[in-house]
């Protein structure tokens, strides 16, 4: 039988790192070798008791996210990748990425990673100035992450993302075009290019939350005009050195855009395995737990929480809201193709009002325009029902 | 039931300044009266608004009746009515005192007589009613009771030796404020023969039962069947059920007698029938006049308030209607604005007031509300020699047909440690107050008397009061009456265009600080859009004041981790949900919340 399987993409979130970063809301935190280890074993029983569900599915993209992956050993990624491949179809062209941190990284492990199928490197840099690093708690340096990059380079990884951030404390205009000025002289595949959020909960929210613009003694936040700069220039540089912005955040060489994140914004089906790890299967979604004990301490197949199969009018925001995150917009067929009803009927007053004020254009598909990008989060509210 | 003989009857209030123990020690007196288990009693049990608790205030009259073995063997039946405590509330605590014939004056042992303590007492003396003190918190390490009690007597004129020394908290010496209750406080003295005349001091509106009538009985007496008239509103009803008041309950009885506290139902639909003040009487025996005190309510501040969503608009006008029942002194016109659509012209006692009720609709009527800024009635003198009475700022007629304008003025009395003097004259001059005298109290203490005009006050001048003397100042104050002023209208451009919602009348001194300090904080509270929306404050189309909000530029949520959209999904909702409690003015859309922010604007 060579019935054509459904496409899947893995998640697996590994929730340790060496500390909290000040401005980091992600499930993660310091652990021992020995919580490790028992993690492990919970993430792979998990993976085996759920593999039953996707046995008509071929995994097209794997994504180790966390946390930082990297503090795993080689050999302890081998046993996840290892475990995946031998319950589920893993396709042999699949794109299998690692986050790592700078700081975190052995010749061994990295061959190791390599050896065991990963193909793929995002680093977290976030910044080049180590003034800008130490004051996001980054436990790198700029001269750290140099020897990083170029360690995978030599180890045959050809396909390198590196994170970026703008809008960091103490940052303005210049560093920022210097950041992007050393990291695209390094060439790697693929930059993710984010401005800093400031998240409740975290220590920065302390400092900065509010629209405090920090408190005494800590670096200022950029101003607005500087901040809008940045944003701009992120753009105009990458582009200038053959970067093509392919979602609002992410720039790629042609034909190195992240398959994996694509599968989110086009509503491709995803597993998510491990703590708090978010699916989306068959119009379905649904969250791992997120409390460790709980975790793990549940069943291998009663890790999933807040189930909820979404109605029409949810897949119809989401294809809106998320599909128009990416750059080519959201195909105008394939709505109608889904849903039975086209796009303008749907979204009529919403396509009226933002194609007038110049933020989306349609032409059969629907796209932001480069005005629409700017102020997304405005436009794409107006797409839920 | 056997009749109570009226000897046996007493009717009393406590009475005392905001935070002195009154509601604490009703409940002791209801507690150690044994009306309620232990079980059944929960903090303050005649407070039983939710709003009420939680402010700590009564806002409503509520009664109740306990029986008290005495130490001469008899049993009394004691009448407590509670009254409200708040200055916005006058006339309801004088109609609740009419309904006694004596009153507790609560006094806090450690701050001694407040500004209200003095406006009740007073008012209780107004009534004829006999008033004995009790010194609470004697328990507090701060307490000077011989002090008090000599300021009572100084100050008052009570004798205070004898008063009872007690904790209402801890329950320290209640017994011997229950005994003074029934050898202080005179008995009833109604003819029961008599017509019926009955005050109304406070109704409620049941959904089974109508309208539930508070009054006490003055002659007279009623049971069901007896058909009534309101002497006021000359509503005509059979009375369906009579009754006393248990603890949160309504307990009925056969017949209610003079001197006696109770309610009555008589299927009464219209909640206009049973106004705060009028007289109960027999429709075919009626008693030759109504009982003093009578009035319409008059409203002091008046303000617009709209549904947040214009489809509400029959609900709210229903929520209104269930409220004034419950409140006589609500008033409402429906009214429309340009900015806001279809909602009612309210008026209120004074701030609190307003909140209360605003608080109110929005809690038990579910209703999301857009209230404008809060205004006195002006006497607008046109030059045609025609006067009209402002509620709303919109309706001020054209600048060239205006002769003159006067503003309501109060006598306002504040009480305040002396180290505290200096930045509370300086507040009340900052108000346009006009120094009438001060005295001192005591060595430390001191009485200023100021006139204040009260469009000065009804904002924040309760919170500035006490932010500028930590606390320690009392206030309280009554309409003087009306004065010529120099009043200009101070209007609100967005976008060029003028919101009618959020023009007001001002001094003409005051209108550039106002103007500035409302456009600054519009400017926070309207979102930023694709374009730059200036915002200007005018008089008689000169802007004064201007400020802009900044064109949105970057709006980008970039973060999606690991597919877990809800957070993102969040964000939009939120969006959504606030363009959702827009107002669109012209191509600009202002937040519900601006309406009301303006409001507040001296945070200092």
């Amino acid at each position: 039988m060579i019935n054509k399987k459904r496409s899947l993409s893995v998640y697996i979130h590994i929730p340790f790192c060496v500390r909290k970063c000040l401005y980091c809301d992600f499930l993660s935190f310091p652990a021992g070798e020995e919580l490790r280890e028992r993690y492990l074993r919970a993430l792979c029983g998990e993976m085996v008791s759920q593999s039953v569900f996707y046995k008509d599915s071929k995994v097209r993209t794997v994504f180790l996210g966390g946390g930082t992956p990297s503090l795993l050993s080689g050999e302890q990624i081998s046993r996840i990748l290892a475990c995946l491949r031998a319950h589920y179809d893993l396709a042999a062209d699949a794109e299998i990425t690692m986050e790592m941190n700078p700081g975190t990284l052995t010749r061994e492990n990295l061959s190791c990673w390599r050896d065991a199928g990963v193909n793929r490197v995002s680093l977290g840099l976030q910044s080049a100035d180590n003034r800008e690093l130490s004051a996001l708690g980054r436990i790198h340096t700029w001269e750290t992450f140099l020897r990083s990059y170029d360690l995978c380079r030599r180890l045959g990884f050809a396909n390198i993302n590196v994170d970026l951030m703008s809008a960091l404390p103490g940052q303005g205009l210049r560093s920022w075009e210097k950041t992007l000025r050393l990291v695209t002289d390094l060439e790697p595949e693929h930059i993710s290019a984010y401005s800093l959020m400031i998240e409740e909960g975290t220590p920065f929210y302390e400092r900065y939350g509010d629209g405090q613009k920090g408190k005494d003694g800590f670096l200022p936040l950029p101003d607005e005009e500087t901040e809008f700069a940045m944003y701009r220039l992120t753009r105009e540089f990458l582009e200038s050195k053959g970067y093509r912005r392919y979602e609002i955040s992410n720039y790629a060489r042609p034909g190195k855009e992240c398959a994996h994140n694509s599968t989110y914004w086009t509503r491709g089906e995803y597993a998510g395995f491990g703590l708090g790890a978010a699916s989306m299967i068959g119009n379905a979604r649904w969250v791992n737990l997120r409390d460790m004990d709980a975790y793990m301490s549940a069943p291998p197949d009663r890790k999933k929480t807040q189930f909820h199969r979404l109605t029409v009018k949810e897949q119809m925001e989401e294809t809106m809201f998320l599909g128009l995150r990416m750059i080519q917009g959201v195909s105008g067929a394939a709505f109608r193709e889904a849903y039975g009803v086209s796009v303008e009927t749907v979204y009529g007053d919403a396509l009226r009002k933002h194609i007038a004020d110049g933020l989306l254009e349609y032409d059969g598909d629907v796209r932001l325009t480069d005005a629409g990008i700017d102020v997304s989060n405005y436009v794409l509210a107006d797409f839920l029902l | 039931m056997e009749r109570t003989e009226q000897s046996r009857i007493r009717n009393f209030c406590i009475i005392a300044h905001i935070d002195h123990g009154k509601s604490t020690l009703a409940d002791r007196i209801i507690e150690k009266t044994g009306l309620l288990t232990e079980r059944e009693m929960q903090a303050q049990v005649l407070d039983n608004m939710e709003l009420e608790r939680e402010r700590g205030i009564t806002i409503k009259s509520q009664a109740v009746r306990t029986v008290y073995r005495a130490k001469d063997g008899e049993e009394y039946i004691l009448n407590l009515i509670d009254t409200p405590g708040h200055v916005d509330f006058n006339y309801e605590v004088s109609r609740s005192l009419a309904a006694c014939d004596g009153a507790v004056l609560v006094v806090d042992a450690a701050q001694g007589i407040e500004a209200q303590t003095l406006a009740n007492v007073y008012l209780a003396l107004d009534h004829d009613l006999d008033v004995f003190p009790v010194i609470n918190k004697i328990d507090l390490p701060s307490a000077q009771p011989q002090r008090v009690k000599d300021e009572i007597e100084d100050v008052i004129g009570l004798e205070a030796q004898d008063a009872p020394m007690i904790s209402a908290k801890n329950g320290i010496g209640i017994e011997e404020v229950l005994e003074q209750i029934v050898h202080k406080i005179p008995a009833p003295s109604g003819d029961p023969d008599a017509p019926l005349s009955a005050l109304i001091f406070d109704s409620l509106y049941d959904s089974y039962k109508g309208v539930i009538v508070f009054c006490r009985l003055m002659d007279g007496r009623v049971r069901k069947g007896s058909v009534i008239r309101m002497m006021a509103t000359g509503a005509q009803a059979e009375v369906v059920e009579t009754g006393y008041f248990g603890a949160g309950q309504f307990i009925p009885c056969e017949e209610l007698s003079a001197g006696m506290v109770g309610y009555l139902t008589a299927s009464i639909k219209n909640v206009r029938d049973t106004m705060v003040g009028d007289t109960v009487t027999e429709a075919d025996r009626p008693c030759a006049e109504p009982l003093p005190g009578y009035k319409e309510v008059t409203s002091m501040v008046y303000c617009g308030v709209y549904p947040a969503d214009g489809a509400k608009y029959p609900d709210l006008r229903d929520a209104l209607e269930k409220l004034q029942l419950n409140d006589a002194s609500l008033r409402y016109e429906p009214e429309t604005s340009i900015a806001l659509g279809f909602g009612f012209r309210c008026g209120f006692l004074g701030l609190l007031h307003l909140e209360i009720v605003q608080e109110r609709l929005e809690r038990e009527y579910n209703l999301d509300l857009v209230t404008t800024a809060p205004s006195v009635i002006y006497r607008v003198h046109k030059t045609d020699g025609e006067m009209i009475e402002l509620t709303n700022p919109s309706n001020l007629p054209d600048p060239t047909q205006i002769e003159y304008m006067e503003e309501p003025v109060v006598n306002a009395e504040i009480m305040v440690t002396k180290d505290f003097v200096g930045p509370i004259m300086e507040l009340c001059q900052e108000r346009r107050g006009r120094y009438v005298s001060m005295e001192y109290m005591e060595e430390t203490r001191a009485l200023l008397r100021y006139e204040l005009p009260l469009n000065e006050i009804i904002y924040d001048f309760f919170d500035a009061l006490k932010s500028r003397s930590r606390g320690y100042a009392s206030f309280d104050y009554e309409v003087k009456g009306y004065e010529r002023s120099e009043m200009v209208k101070l209007d609100i451009l967005i976008n060029k265009e003028e919101v009618d919602a959020l023009s007001f009348i001002v001094h003409k001194d005051g209108a550039y600080e106002r103007g500035r300090k409302m456009c600054e904080k519009l400017k926070e509270e309207i979102p930023r859009h694709l374009f730059e929306i200036p915002i200007q404050a005018a008089v008689g189309g000169k802007v004064i004041a201007r400020e802009t909000v900044k064109a949105m530029r970057k709006d980008v949520l970039a973060k999606c981790y690991g597919g877990d959209i809800t957070r993102k999904k969040k964000l939009l909702e939120k969006q959504k949900e606030g363009k959702k409690r827009m107002r669109q003015i012209g191509n600009v859309e202002i937040p519900q919340k601006a309406f009301m922010s303006v409001l507040k604007l001296d945070d200092k």
